[in-house]
């Protein structure tokens, strides 16, 4: 190292060699880094990819050698898919839950997120005495935890509102598929403050010229809600969307209160929360019913991932 | 072996309702809100004339009533916000201090059932656990990865991969560890964590029915899914450090390790805060994995779960209630502590 530069100072060299060390430190540094990363990244992936494998594997296979010898002694069959999706009884009718959690869903999206762009235009536009404090009691909704509204707003459906003896307002005695009613209303008050509260969060920071020379020109709020407001806050709404669509479509504590336990209304994570406590050993249906509730969103999620990733971003740090 | 698909059509015809009156309630208020306005417009200019051609003083003109629309803007959420969360909540507040049929005050009586019975005072010690491990694990997690894969070469790739289990219902992540800690008696094991144990050399073990590790087992699912949640916000938050302060830090020559926690980690506190606020809310709530994986079994059970067992299975809305309320005064210096950080950070 020293022979091939002798007129070099010894400072000079001095200062050349850590900056030499420091660069492959650097270079180890980054490789060691790649490294662990991949390793993390193996580690998060293998359990839903067992979980994938498995449900291709003939029942006897799965039930009797890990997931891993597929690769050693690879056997594929649909039959799980075909037994979990379509066969009646006890053993899985997925396909039929599967249609409960698409009803379920649909409506639980489009109505909180309707009410609440609403909602945040008028609380981020419209001039009214208590604006802030209306805002500030809708976001504060958001710390009450769901579990503070199920007992009395399960009871507000069966038996009504009576105050004082007297019937207020009617129970609603809903049956079967009639009760997806109940869990479209539920979803839609539980999802409201925090919906509120991202899309006041986008539909503030839209430029306020906008709305004064609209103002200026004659334009109502309605007007200006459905023509300005509304196709420069698509993003957003898609992002709220994706957040509420995974939301319902994984929720549990909900349905399990509010839709019954049959196959007219339950979505498909009651009836595989209820197939994984009696049947918990039948690992053919459950590795295929699992990933059968797990396409969907999996589809969704990775296709609208940008809007999921601004919306999360304008949810938690911007507060 | 057969799919009805006749069987399935009350369903759609359910669903085309809920559509039909989503179109007619939010069509209809817009509607509402672009005829009313227009027709007292109508109504002032035809007085307008009419002062006019007969010579009487002209009408005022009054103020735009800006608080009505406000009102019908906010009507639905109002409503269902009041409906659906405002009267329940107290609601539930009043049932916790009553008995089982709801209908005798029985004062402090659920409360101190709470911490008295062994088994809830359980329950309650598992919840502490969850929430002081999930999210300072899942954060710490979601930190380094965030550092170790940032401007690498697949980066957006390998952040998906971390975040992928976000969009996996908590039952359907239930599931998919249930079978990592699967267990058979003698022979192959199917369950990965057994194997691993057996080919170390180990015994296979019935992994879920051991307390108190079932209860870390049971973390471990959530920090599984909530580690991208992290990853991804605190990721943004690195991201958005000044560049020029970074290259001003790498010119002093500073190693990656002080660069960290002297450059990267101030910057992003605020974010980090965030992110351990929100999964300490979401920890306290869970329910859903305990409820799939054992079902509260084997001393396993949290809050939220009881809170169902007791309100809806074991017809105890009043001990429900006040596991309910226990939560919520639970969540509540959380979200304070959050709100004192926003406003120092706005401040500041």
């Amino acid at each position: 190292m020293t022979t091939a530069t002798p007129t070099v100072g010894a400072g000079v060299q001095a200062t050349a060699t850590p900056g030499r060390a420091a660069r492959v430190r650097k270079r180890l540094n980054s490789r060691t880094a790649t490294l662990v990363s991949i390793v993390l990244a193996l580690l998060w992936t293998v359990p839903t990819f067992g979980l994938f494998i498995s449900s291709f594997r003939p029942e006897n296979q799965i039930k009797t050698t890990g997931w891993w010898t597929f690769f050693s002694d690879p056997q594929f069959t649909l039959e799980n898919y075909q037994e979990v999706l379509f066969s009646t009884g006890s053993s899985g009718q997925l396909a039929s839950y599967f249609i409960n959690s698409l009803a379920i869903t649909i409506p639980s999206v489009l109505f909180p997120i309707a009410f609440a762009s609403l909602a945040a235009y008028a609380l981020a536009w419209i001039n009214f005495k208590g604006r802030d404090w209306v805002y500030i009691a809708i976001f504060a909704m958001q710390i009450v935890p769901l579990q503070m509204a199920l007992v009395p707003l399960l009871k507000f459906f069966s038996t009504g509102v009576t105050i004082a003896g007297i019937q207020v307002l009617p129970a609603w005695d809903l049956v079967d598929e009639q009760k997806f009613a109940q869990v479209w209303f539920a979803h839609t008050c539980f999802a409201l403050p925090f919906a509120v509260y991202l899309l006041h969060n986008f539909i503030s920071q839209l430029p306020g010229e906008l709305m004064e020379s609209a103002r200026v020109d004659g334009a109502t709020h309605p007007k200006i809600f459905r023509t300005i407001v509304l196709p420069l806050i698509t993003p957003a709404l898609a992002a709220i969307g994706i957040f509420q669509f995974l939301w319902v479509w994984n929720d549990l504590l909900v349905a399990l209160i509010f839709a019954g336990g049959g196959d007219e209304t339950a979505p498909l994570t009651v009836r595989l929360a209820e197939l994984a406590g009696t049947r918990g050993n039948e690992w053919q249906r459950l590795t295929a019913g699992a990933f059968v509730s797990i396409v969907v969103p999996l589809i969704v999620f990775l296709s609208l991932q940008r809007f999921f990733v601004r919306g999360l971003l304008a949810g938690s740090v911007k507060g | 072996m057969e799919f009805d698909f006749a069987a399935e059509q009350p369903k759609f015809l359910m669903l085309m309702y809920g559509l039909i009156a989503f179109v007619a309630v939010v069509g209809g208020l817009l509607l509402l809100l672009d005829v009313v306005p227009a027709w007292f417009d109508r109504r002032r200019e035809e007085r307008l004339i009419a002062a006019v051609a007969s010579g009487a003083p002209l009408p005022r003109r009054r103020k735009p009533r800006e608080g009505l629309f406000a009102l019908f803007f906010l009507l639905p959420t109002l409503l269902l916000i009041a409906v659906g969360l405002v009267v329940p909540a107290i609601r539930t507040t009043l049932l916790s201090f009553m008995d089982k049929d709801s209908s005798d005050w029985v004062g402090l009586a659920n409360y101190s059932w709470l911490f008295s019975e062994d088994s809830i005072v359980r329950v309650l010690i598992n919840s502490l656990i969850w929430v002081l491990l999930v999210p300072l694990v899942a954060t710490a997690f979601g930190l380094i990865y965030a550092v170790l894969v940032d401007k690498a070469r697949f980066e957006s790739v390998a952040k998906s991969l971390i975040f992928l289990p976000m969009a996996i219902s908590f039952v359907g992540a239930a599931i998919i560890w249930k079978f990592v800690y699967a267990y058979r008696g003698d022979g192959d094991q199917i369950g990965l964590l057994n194997q691993i144990v057996v080919s170390l050399g180990g015994e296979p073990k019935q992994w879920l029915l051991e307390s108190p590790l079932n209860t870390f087992l049971l973390i471990v699912i959530m920090i599984w899914i909530q580690a991208g949640f992290a990853m991804v916000v605190l990721s943004a938050a690195i991201k958005a450090i000044p560049a020029d302060i970074v290259e001003a830090a790498r010119l002093d020559g500073v190693s990656p390790w002080q660069m960290f926690w002297q450059i990267t980690m101030p910057s992003i506190r605020p974010a980090v805060i965030v992110v351990v606020v929100t999964l300490s809310i979401a920890t306290l709530k869970v329910f859903d994995i305990v409820r799939t994986a054992t079902n509260g079994n084997y001393d396993t059970s949290v809050i939220a779960n009881e809170m169902y067992n007791q309100a809806f299975r074991y017809g105890e809305p009043g001990q429900g209630s006040a596991l309910a309320v226990v939560l919520f005064v639970l969540v509540i210096p959380i979200v304070i502590y959050q709100i004192r950080n926003l406003r120092q950070q706005r401040e500041g």
